[in-house]
This record gives structure tokens, C-alpha cells and sequence, in this order.
């Protein structure tokens, strides 16, 4: 193809997206689109996958037999996610197993928050509500994002994720309106959250080396600063309910802007955590490669059965 | 019968859900592909979904003395009336397989005359379960299949799971007292009838799983007395965490 073809390819593409058209997987697309989405997408399903971990660690220890089947049922579905996430991006011509290679390997991201440990009951609350909040914030728009199959694996895990936000604040209501002990317990849990769930939503706009181009893909609808800023003015006024403090001092309504001015955050700790020396990293990344390699015979076994089984139908046919 | 009598015949049903399920949720996050973590996962949420049927009547035939999560998390080790086999631990996934088929085939035959009970609220839950367990039964034969007619490394450490596991199952159609005094009011199920037809269906499955029968004189039983093996103090010490740590409190 020369130059000029491709420029041309190019510039229907964009006007395609421009008129918000869906990309899809057996369209044209430039090769840096087919990148970045590979990238983004599984970095999205690399979080869900990951991030059963965190919350798993609570399963055998939840506190009542509903709050446990709740608890199953909301990391099922991270799982269910996971899946439709990497056979979405699997359309892009990359395989399930090429994808966890490079999550194995720590050449794939996936959402730092998860990399900070569970300590108690309430940390099931604080994730829901706060964690779920974000990535709320976060992959809503993605629901008309121009990849196809992105866009409608996000219409679902959205209409999840609401659930799963509910159920966590719920748990904090709970607690809120429960014992003094239990009281302190959300605290602390909002205490140690807090924070990690800012800085989820990305680095600032200036330091965001992203936003640029996928804002023109909508992959991106609003800048990091924006979305935090939502998070923020729609957080602030549930923790008032809870009758919880939202641990930082800077924190007050802005008459004039009509949202909440914040403290600075401590973006050496989210550098630290991306780069991989945050509390649970090794552990969390250690706990995947586990169960990928103990589960190796597993697959092979799978696979040799169904080797033979094929061999045995086509005997039988001749 | 008796309502004491009858709780102790809830619990003996429920407790072997309630213990495979804790066992079955360590599993999620940690499963050989993403499939079949949700299948488990799945397999567990079931089993705590009869958990909570049985004990929420078993609360209700207390006048609610006792709640479910009672029965559930503030019993002592030895009034868990569950079977040895559903507490063994997840040595690998073979012993998780072999585990959950050597139950499910009972659970199955279980669940199909439990629908016949006299008693209309054991009888709808046994309706409603069963339709869930001849799906964990097919999932768990398949993986037999699986494994046993897979390679030679799967072959052999099913055969060694399904070896090892195999002296639990004797214990699943010996009745308890409770289970005695239920049959007698055609409340439960001759368990003691069911043996044939399990051993029969176990046998097929394993037969085309290219896998050996073990044969043994020797079986261990007593979880339906409440004699456990070691393995349940710690299951239950993780089980009951928070309720034991925080005691009276609502979450």
C-alpha cells in the first residue's frame, strides 16, 4: 500500500469516528489504534482479574452468610468481566494467553489501587463504594468509546459496577449505623482508601502522556483532572452522610467554582506503586503466576482430551 | 417430628454444604483459567444459597431463637454435623474435582428423594436445589473425564486424588441419629438405599474416565457425630472470624 493509500484509509477513519460511527474488529484501522487499544483494554481486564484478589481475601472470612454470597456473587462478576474484556480484545488479533504473558511478565499495567492489602471487613465497603465509584467514573464514557466491542463489554460491566458500588456503600451504612468498633473500622478503612482512589482516576493533565490522542478515539471523553474532580463533588457529600471524615484538612466547598477544592496528592507514592514497590505488588502479581502455572497441567490435560476426542469422531466417521 | 430433631436433621443436610462452600470459595481468584474460577465460584454460591434455605428454616422452627448466621459461624467444632469428605482441603485442583464428584453424586441422589419429604419446606428446597447440583455433578464428571482420560500427569494425580478420597465415602450413607428419626417420618431420606445406585454411577463415570475403582476394607467416618479431621479447626477459625472477634454486632 503506498503512502498516499494509507493517509487516505487514515483520513476516512477518523472521519468515521468523528461522526461516531463504531470501529470494528474486521475494519480498517491505523496500527497505532490497534496498540493503544490492545493496551487499554487489557489493562482493563489485567484490573478486573487482579483486582478479584484484594477482595477475595475476605471470602472465607465475611462476616454473615449474606454479606458472603454478596461477596462471591460481586467477584464473580470482576471475573466475568475479565473475560469479556480480554475476548473483546482478543478481536484485535492477540491471544488470551499472549495477554497474560505480558501480565506475567510485568510488561501489562493494570489499576495500581489494587496493589494496597485488605485489613479488615470494612476494606469491602471502601472498595465497593469508593473504588467501584471511580472505575464508575472512569468507564462510563467508555460506553460510546469507537472501539465496537470495547463499547459494548462496557455497557455491562457499567450496569455491574453500579451494583457493586451500592452494595459497598451499603456495607459502610452498615457499619456506620452499627457499634463504636465498627465505626472506627470504616473510618480507618476510608482513611486508608481514600487517597489511592484519587489517584486512580490518573496523573494530572500535564503529566498524562495519553489524553491527547485518545481523546480523539474517544477513549477518553473528560481529562483525569476532570473526572477526579466529579469523583470528589460526588463523594464528599455520601461520606457526610455516613457521618465518616474524608481524611484531608484542604478539603472545603468552593462557592465561586461550585466544586470541592482538595489537598495536594502525593503522586511520589503513585509513581512508587505504578513502578511496582507498592505494599502488595509482588504478592499480587506472584498470586496470578501461581495459579497460571499450577494450573498448567490442568489446561494440558484439557487439551489432550480434546485432541483425543476429535481423533475418535473422525475414526468413527471413516 | 420433634423440632429440636429436626434442626440436627437441617444441620446434618446443611453443614456439608455450608463446609464445601467455604472450601469452594477459598478457590476463587486462584482457578487453573478464568472458566473455571467462575465455575467454582459458582459451585460455591449455590451451596451457600442452600445454606441459607435450610438454616433460615431451621431459625424459623426456633422461633427465630436462633438466626441463621447462628448456625452458620457460633457453633463449637464438634456440633458440625457436616461429612469428612467435604472438609478435605484444596491440596490441588484433582483433589478439588475428586471432592466435589465424590459429593455431587450423593448430593444429586440425596436432593431427588429429599423432594419427596413430608416436610413441604425440605421438599421445595430440594426441588430448587437440585436442578443446581446435576449441574455441579456434570461439571465435576467432565473434569473426571477430563483428567483421568487427559495425560499421563493429570491421569495419575486424579487416580491419586480419587484414591485418597475414597475412604470419606462410606461415611455419606451411614445415618445419624437425626437422619434415622427423619427417615422414620418420611421427613428424610433412606440414605443407606441410595449406596447401590451411587457406587453404580460413580463406577461409569470413572470407567470412562479410563480410572481404577479403589477397593478398600477400611473407611474413616464420624463428621456426622462431630468428630472432624484437623482440618476443620482451621477452616472454622477463618470461617468465624469476625463473628467470634466481634461478638452481637450486625454488618
Amino acid at each position: 500500500m503506498s503512502e498516499q493509500e494509507v493517509k487516505n484509509l487514515e483520513e476516512i477513519f477518523e472521519a468515521r469516528i468523528a461522526r461516531d460511527e463504531k470501529i470494528e474488529p474486521k475494519d480498517w484501522m491505523p496500527e497505532k489504534y490497534r496498540q493503544t487499544h490492545i493496551r487499554q483494554m487489557s489493562q482493563h481486564a489485567h484490573s478486573e482479574i487482579v483486582g478479584m484478589l484484594p477482595e477475595g481475601n475476605w471470602i472465607t472470612r465475611a462476616p454473615s452468610l449474606r454479606r458472603k454470597v454478596a461477596l462471591l456473587a460481586k467477584v464473580q462478576d470482576e471475573a466475568g468481566h475479565g473475560l469479556y474484556l480480554y475476548s473483546a480484545t482478543e478481536t484485535l488479533g492477540i491471544s488470551r494467553d499472549e495477554l497474560y504473558e505480558q501480565l506475567h511478565s510485568g510488561k501489562a499495567k493494570y489499576s495500581s489501587i489494587f496493589n494496597y492489602p485488605t485489613l479488615t471487613w470494612a476494606d469491602m465497603g471502601a472498595i465497593g463504594w469508593l473504588v467501584d465509584g471511580a472505575a464508575i467514573i472512569n468507564q462510563v464514557p467508555l460506553c460510546n468509546t469507537s472501539f465496537g466491542p470495547y463499547a459494548r463489554a462496557m455497557v455491562r460491566v457499567c450496569k455491574e459496577e453500579s451494583f457493586h458500588q451500592r452494595q459497598g456503600y451499603e456495607i459502610m451504612l452498615t457499619l456506620c449505623n452499627g457499634t463504636e468498633v465498627q465505626k472506627e473500622m470504616a473510618q480507618d478503612a476510608l482513611n486508608r482508601w481514600w487517597w489511592p482512589s484519587l489517584m486512580m482516576l490518573g496523573p494530572t493533565d500535564d503529566m498524562s502522556v495519553h489524553t491527547e490522542q485518545s481523546m480523539k478515539w474517544k477513549l477518553k471523553r473528560k481529562t483525569n483532572d476532570e473526572l477526579r474532580q466529579q469523583f470528589i463533588d460526588q463523594t464528599v457529600p455520601q461520606a457526610d452522610i455516613l457521618g465518616l471524615t474524608i481524611p484531608d484538612s484542604d478539603l472545603k466547598w468552593n462557592e465561586e467554582t461550585g466544586h470541592y477544592d482538595f489537598g495536594e496528592i502525593d503522586w511520589d507514592e503513585f509513581w512508587q506503586v505504578v513502578k511496582g514497590h507498592g505494599p502488595c505488588n509482588k504478592e499480587r502479581l506472584q498470586t496470578r503466576v501461581n495459579a497460571w502455572e499450577n494450573g498448567q497441567w490442568v489446561r494440558d490435560a484439557a487439551l489432550a482430551y480434546a485432541e483425543k476426542q476429535s481423533e475418535r469422531k473422525i475414526k468413527k466417521a471413516i | 417430628m420433634d423440632k429440636k430433631d429436626l434442626i440436627q436433621y437441617i444441620e446434618t443436610i446443611a453443614d456439608n454444604s455450608l463446609i464445601l462452600g467455604q472450601r469452594m470459595g477459598e478457590l476463587t481468584g486462584h482457578g487453573p483459567t478464568l472458566e473455571v474460577d467462575i465455575a467454582c465460584t459458582n459451585i460455591s454460591l449455590d451451596l451457600f444459597g442452600q445454606v441459607r434455605s435450610y438454616f433460615q428454616y431451621a431459625a424459623q422452627l426456633s422461633n427465630q431463637e436462633i438466626s441463621e448466621d447462628d448456625l452458620a459461624f457460633l457453633r463449637q467444632e464438634r456440633a458440625y454435623k457436616n461429612v469428612l469428605l467435604v472438609e478435605q482441603p484444596n491440596r490441588d485442583f484433582a483433589y478439588v474435582i475428586a471432592r466435589q464428584f465424590l459429593f455431587d453424586h450423593y448430593h444429586f441422589l440425596f436432593l431427588k428423594h429429599l423432594q419427596n419429604s413430608e416436610d413441604e419446606t425440605l421438599a421445595a428446597i430440594a426441588k430448587k436445589s437440585i436442578k443446581e447440583v446435576s449441574y455441579h455433578k456434570r461439571f465435576s464428571s467432565d473434569w473426571i473425564i477430563r483428567l483421568g482420560d487427559g495425560t499421563e500427569e493429570s491421569k495419575q494425580k486424579i487416580q491419586t486424588a480419587v484414591d485418597d478420597l475414597w475412604q470419606y465415602t462410606q461415611e455419606l450413607f451411614e445415618p445419624n441419629e437425626a437422619e434415622k428419626a427423619a427417615e422414620e417420618k418420611h421427613i428424610g431420606v433412606d440414605i443407606v438405599s441410595l449406596q447401590a445406585e451411587y457406587t453404580q454411577n460413580v463406577g461409569k463415570v470413572l470407567q470412562e474416565a479410563t480410572l481404577t475403582q479403589p477397593d478398600l476394607k477400611f473407611f474413616q467416618r464420624g463428621g456426622k457425630k462431630g468428630i472432624h479431621t484437623e482440618h476443620l479447626g482451621y477452616l472454622l477459625s477463618d470461617m468465624q472470624y469476625m463473628q467470634r472477634t466481634y461478638p452481637n454486632m450486625k454488618w
